[in-house]
């Protein structure tokens, strides 16, 4: 009995708390990334590799907003949108040539994409870390830290925007023709609805959202050129965790992974907090292939 | 080339192709022994930097090879290389730096056991899932190499990964003499070729067959009652020896092991090699990596040292995935597996 009490003594409960918070917070944002690439992979199978690199272009896009106009909503929203047009360009230019190839062209495409944005970002903006502030500057008392309730603002809006989108799809026009072409693109097709364009439209409105949770991300620890690639690792992780094209499914595994690094952490160094993810997603591929958060394991 | 007894009737009739098998043999053989002559006696014109430079590329090219007996003959995309690669380079390092004297050849093997190590448990995971999870799941483990790498500083050396210095050439009996850029570039060149002709006889034994019907139609390889599974894992382990073949011939050469190397971009940067040399063709790969460095050489000394050079070779390479798939070398990709 002693030995069970002195060991429910020693879960630090303050720091547990902490974590969750953090686990949510970075949940979120990673849902925000992952949906947005898992949205891309289950209507036209692309996989794609550049998301990172929209994320951070994002972010970059934001701090130039922010620099020319002063406000963080506006930067918010302008580097959405121009991402939105830059992701809309790169289906067009990079993607449409390769529908009815293999899959894996598209993989390499994105790779090549991902490299040329990257080094960009590098070659204009150097490779100093830059900083957008945070829109509120106001804070809380969590145990014995002083939490910034802009971590929490982030979490909810990351949840309205992936909810108003959820809605989106649920009811509006464009939203039904996305769900009927991925559940049958020859039969949509005969129905009328222009899948080319919706492509393309699902390409830049998942890049909007991966731009818009890389503006929301940079007030907590800047903006690099290096930034996509360990949020792009992040997000394929979610997604094959949560099953491929699973909208769901991964945002349940973004908060479920970030969850559980965050508690990680608490014993372990955070670069290495990360091993925690990758077990995670070979358990996943072990024993559910299809996705730990998939319906019905086929 | 001994043919069985046939009666006179088939042996008329497979006479032309004979011929046409053992001219193609002999035309493969003199253009091999053109190019092995022309890297024989390129490190005896070139200057110092450009000895280098081709050392290096024909290293990447044995690392791109290595990875297109995946891609081109079985079919599965690895984006996860580097950590054979790296594995390599660090084994090498280990033996170099534990073991004194320095020796070559326990480098090498140190290195290929590394290499085998991380194969054997990319292999028994990966090959479970196809296509695209392939690819995504090889990356994810070999950034599980490199985050241990790069944590476990007491061993690795973390991020300034670990130096040393190069071991004696040493042949037992005929030959003890420190390397020379040149007798580096004519070993790299001796382990290179010999890896190709590997490769090559893998690639036409019955098992490379295997492994191309695999990529053809993987269902009806198993309908025919391969065990898929068990190819896939022999291809991927051999694969992952040369790449850390690969690993060891640059951790010798630059004399340092470093985690930058076991990142993904380097596996990225294999598949690019690939690609643009034309998968499937094993010489190809070769072909790609070296245009790939001559090309970043050519940009960086047209327009600085500062020039971002992959957005222009990125942009080829997409150029090249959209309208050339088959790559610079694809073309002869027939006429060199026959």
């Amino acid at each position: 009995m002693d030995a069970i009490a002195q060991f429910f003594h020693a879960i630090p409960i303050d720091l547990l708390i902490i974590q969750t918070v953090n686990g949510i917070v970075t949940g979120m944002i990673l849902a925000l990334v992952a949906s947005g690439l898992t949205l891309i992979f289950g209507i036209m199978d692309v996989v794609n590799f550049a998301h990172g690199e929209l994320f951070m272009l994002g972010a970059y896009l934001g701090f130039v907003v922010f620099v020319s106009t002063g406000s963080f909503w506006l930067a918010l929203i302008g580097a959405a949108l121009l991402v939105a047009i830059l992701g809309a360009a790169m289906q067009i230019v990079a993607l449409r040539p390769l529908i009815g190839r293999d899959p894996l062209n598209t993989i390499l495409a994105t790779f090549g994409v991902s490299l040329v944005l990257q080094n960009y970002a590098l070659w204009q903006f150097g490779p100093v870390v830059r900083k957008i502030p945070a829109p509120i500057d106001a804070q809380f008392t969590l145990f014995y830290l002083q939490y910034p309730w802009y971590r929490l603002l982030v979490a909810a809006l990351s949840a309205a925007i992936i909810g108003g989108f959820w809605l989106f799809l649920k009811h509006g026009k464009f939203g039904v023709w996305i769900r009927a072409t991925a559940q049958d693109r020859m039969m949509a097709q005969a129905m009328g609805i222009p899948v080319p364009l919706v492509y393309t439209g699902v390409f830049a409105i998942g890049a909007a959202m991966a731009a818009a949770s890389g503006v929301l991300f940079a007030p907590m620890v800047g903006v690099s050129h290096t930034m996509g690639l360990d949020w792009v690792l992040k997000a394929f992780i979610v997604v094959v965790v949560g099953g491929m094209g699973n909208f769901v499914g991964s945002i349940a595994a973004a908060i479920f992974i970030s969850l559980i690094e965050a508690y990680t952490t608490i014993w372990l160094d955070p670069s290495r907090a990360v091993i925690v993810s990758f077990v995670i997603l070979i358990l996943t591929l072990l024993f559910r292939p299809t996705g730990l958060f998939a319906a019905t394991p086929r | 080339m001994t043919t069985a007894p046939l009666d006179q009737e088939t042996a008329l009739q497979a006479l032309p192709r004979d011929k046409a098998r053992a001219s193609h043999t002999i035309v493969f053989w003199i253009g091999f022994c053109v190019v092995m002559a022309v890297l024989i006696a390129a490190p005896l014109v070139l200057p110092e930097f450009w000895r280098r430079l081709i050392t290096e590329i024909l290293i990447w090219g044995l690392l791109a090879m290595s990875s297109d007996l995946l891609i081109g003959y079985t079919g599965m995309v690895s984006f996860g290389h580097s950590a054979f690669f790296g594995l390599g380079m660090y084994g090498a390092a280990g033996a170099l730096l534990i073991v004194s004297p320095p020796n070559l050849w326990l480098a090498i093997l140190f290195g290929l056991a590394g290499a085998a190590g991380a194969a054997l448990f990319v292999a028994y995971f990966s090959t479970r899932l196809r296509d695209i999870y392939f690819a995504i799941t090889t990356l994810i483990f070999s950034q599980i190499f490199y985050v241990i790498i790069f944590t476990w500083t007491a061993v690795t050396g973390g991020e300034n990964g670990l130096i040393f210095t190069r071991p004696h050439l040493r042949i037992p009996f005929l030959y003890d003499a420190r390397f020379t850029s040149t007798t580096m570039h004519w070993f790299v060149l001796t382990v290179v070729a010999g890896s190709y002709l590997i490769l090559r006889r893998v690639t036409q034994s019955p098992f490379g067959m295997v492994l191309q019907s695999i990529r053809e139609n993987e269902p009806r390889t198993r309908a025919i009652g391969y065990r898929v599974e068990n190819f896939k894992m022999v291809a991927v382990m051999l694969s992952g020896l040369f790449a850390g073949l690969a690993g060891v011939l640059y951790a010798i050469q630059n004399e340092f092991a470093a985690p930058d190397f076991v990142y993904f971009l380097t596996s990225g940067e294999t598949v690019i090699y690939n690609v643009m040399g034309g998968i499937g063709t094993l010489v190809g790969p070769i072909v790609g990596a070296g245009f790939f460095h001559l090309m970043r050489e050519f940009l960086s000394r047209f327009f600085g040292d500062q020039f971002p050079y992959l957005i222009p070779l990125g942009l080829i390479f997409i150029a090249m995935i959209i309208f050339l798939p088959q790559g610079i070398l694809g073309f002869a990709r027939r006429w060199l597996n026959r």
